[in-house]
């Protein structure tokens, strides 16, 4: 039987009277890229934040490698935090630093046992993974937009992660590099061994990365399967819906 | 059903409600600093760079500006003195209130518009922009490594700048005399020692440590809970230094009571 990574079930979250997420059940096998669809406001980012607590669920169990996240003491969730990349839909990379101290930052806090010269190695293969060891000593704000999401993603991989987060890895790309980050979540997923979540509205990029994808309507799954299954026959009008406009607009 | 039956969950009033949470949610954040500055592991490299930042970089402002009030402070006391025929006194006067008042209060409110802005400013940013919770994501504190920093950094570094600015006041204030009257350094600055007292000095430093953490845990404060989007980063930032300026005032006022109780008559 499949390793599961991810267990949800019946999680809910509100944000005073506004019911984001309203009994969610999914599981990540390990391996698999799984990808969360759903339009603008539905709770997507909000179910991956709960992944790494960042934010706490009023309901439900969020099970991540054995763990009830919501039940680990502040030690453990580091720990388990080590094992997980979060690949943020701004970057997030940390605009004082160059790229060098910014994919260095985790390791020196985390891996202590590196030597200087150690850490400068996996920081240039990292950078080589994702293409970018040119930029080593540039700042973020030299970067363009999809240089940012791919050392964004350098930065996660830079600690060994089991899972990767990625919260909409193309929004506001133009499509060949939108085409580029796909080939590179493809990527990290066979050289790294990851398992993933993918939170996007873009069918493109869930068609491309995706082994799996569920549709989040009014904070519940609406349906999960393969892409053909999800799109191609859809009986939910919402569903339906969601995959006509996403392709007429794009 | 009317409108006026519409369930009302404030305890006293909106404002008055959003107050004592505010005053609350401040609490928690001084007692959260006072935790966790004493539990590895210690960003000690960091705390460096942000005094470095605070320090060196805050050098040109404060020079001018502590030059500027001890030659106007001398200036503007002379006629006066000069009237009672006391104008040898000028440097006791001025060594008085350089160094138990004007210094630290002009160090701290250049500081709290410098400093404490450009604090609440970053951190506002990096919470905007999720850098924060990217620090959080990376099993990296970031309340320790961001505020507990910039706290000590400020703690540490405003107490050398008010000792700094009150020597450039005193030299401001040398030329002033010197001009008029016939006043050697030595004696300028023997005149300014024996005016002051043990309790003068110390009084001063620790106003201006109480100052520097005020400026500090204000300007972290009001740039982590900044409200989101480019807005919010502007208001944390000027919030940051309007309630510094304010809380500085008001220690100024509770310090002077406290050191007048021990000061001898």
């Amino acid at each position: 039987m499949e390793e599961k990574v991810i267990e949800i079930r019946g999680l809910k979250k509100s944000f005073g009277d506004n019911h984001v997420l309203r009994g969610v059940d999914l599981d990540l096998y390990k391996g698999e890229n799984v990808v969360v669809l759903g339009k603008s406001g539905t709770g997507k980012s909000v179910l991956i934040k709960i992944v790494v607590g960042l934010l706490t669920q009023d309901e439900g169990s969020m099970i991540v490698l054995g763990k009830d996240v919501k039940k680990l003491k502040a030690k453990e969730l580091n720990e388990l935090r080590l094992k997980i990349g979060f690949s943020f839909q701004a970057s997030a990379l940390y605009d004082s630093m160059t790229v060098k101290e910014n994919l260095e930052f985790p390791l020196e806090r985390n891996i202590k046992s590196l030597t200087r010269a150690e850490r400068n190695k996996e920081i240039e293969q990292v950078l080589d993974a994702v293409g970018l060891l040119q930029t080593i000593n540039q700042m973020p704000a030299e970067l363009s937009g999809g240089q940012k999401k791919r050392i964004g993603i350098a930065r996660t991989l830079i600690l060994r992660p089991e899972i990767m987060l990625y919260d909409e890895p193309t929004a506001g790309l133009d499509p060949i590099t939108c085409i580029e980050i796909n080939g590179l979540i493809n990527q990290v997923k066979e050289t790294y061994n990851t398992s993933s979540i993918i939170i996007t509205h873009d069918l493109t990029c869930a068609k491309d990365t995706g082994d799996r994808v569920a549709v989040l309507l009014d904070g519940v799954f609406g349906s999960q399967g393969k892409f053909e299954d999800v799109f191609v026959d859809a009986s939910d009008e919402r569903v339906k819906s969601f995959y006509d406009y996403n392709f007429i607009t794009q | 059903m009317s409108d006026k039956t519409t369930k009302n969950n404030n305890f006293i009033a909106p404002k008055t409600d959003n107050f004592f949470i505010g005053l609350a949610d401040a609490y928690r954040f001084v007692k959260r600093f006072f935790v966790e500055v004493w539990f590895p592991p210690y960003e000690f490299k960091e705390v460096v760079r942000q005094c470095y930042q605070i320090g060196y970089n805050s050098l040109p402002l404060i020079s001018l500006t502590g030059f500027i009030v001890g030659i106007v402070f001398t200036n503007q006391s002379r006629p006066s003195l000069a009237e009672f025929g006391a104008a040898s006194w000028l440097p006791a006067l001025i060594a008085i209130a350089i160094v138990r008042a004007m210094g630290p209060l002009v160090t701290a409110l250049i500081a709290a518009g410098k400093v404490g802005s450009s604090i609440g400013a970053e951190l506002g940013s990096m919470k905007v922009t999720e850098q924060i919770d990217a620090m959080e994501v990376s099993a990296t504190n970031p309340f320790k490594y961001l505020v507990v920093t910039r706290v000590l950094a400020t703690t540490f570094m405003i107490p050398i700048l008010v000792m700094y600015t009150d020597f450039v006041g005193l030299m401001g204030s040398f030329l002033s005399v010197t001009a008029n009257e016939k006043v050697s350094l030595t004696t300028f600055f023997v005149q300014v020692f024996d005016a002051l007292s043990f309790l003068d000095i110390t009084s001063s430093i620790l106003k201006s440590t109480l100052f520097g953490f005020t400026i500090g845990i204000v300007g972290c404060y009001k740039g982590w809970n900044s409200p989101k989007g480019t807005e919010g980063v502007g208001k944390a930032a000027n919030a940051s230094v309007v309630m510094a300026m304010f809380l500085i005032f008001i220690e100024e006022l509770l310090v002077l009571q406290i050191v007048n109780f021990f000061r001898l008559p």
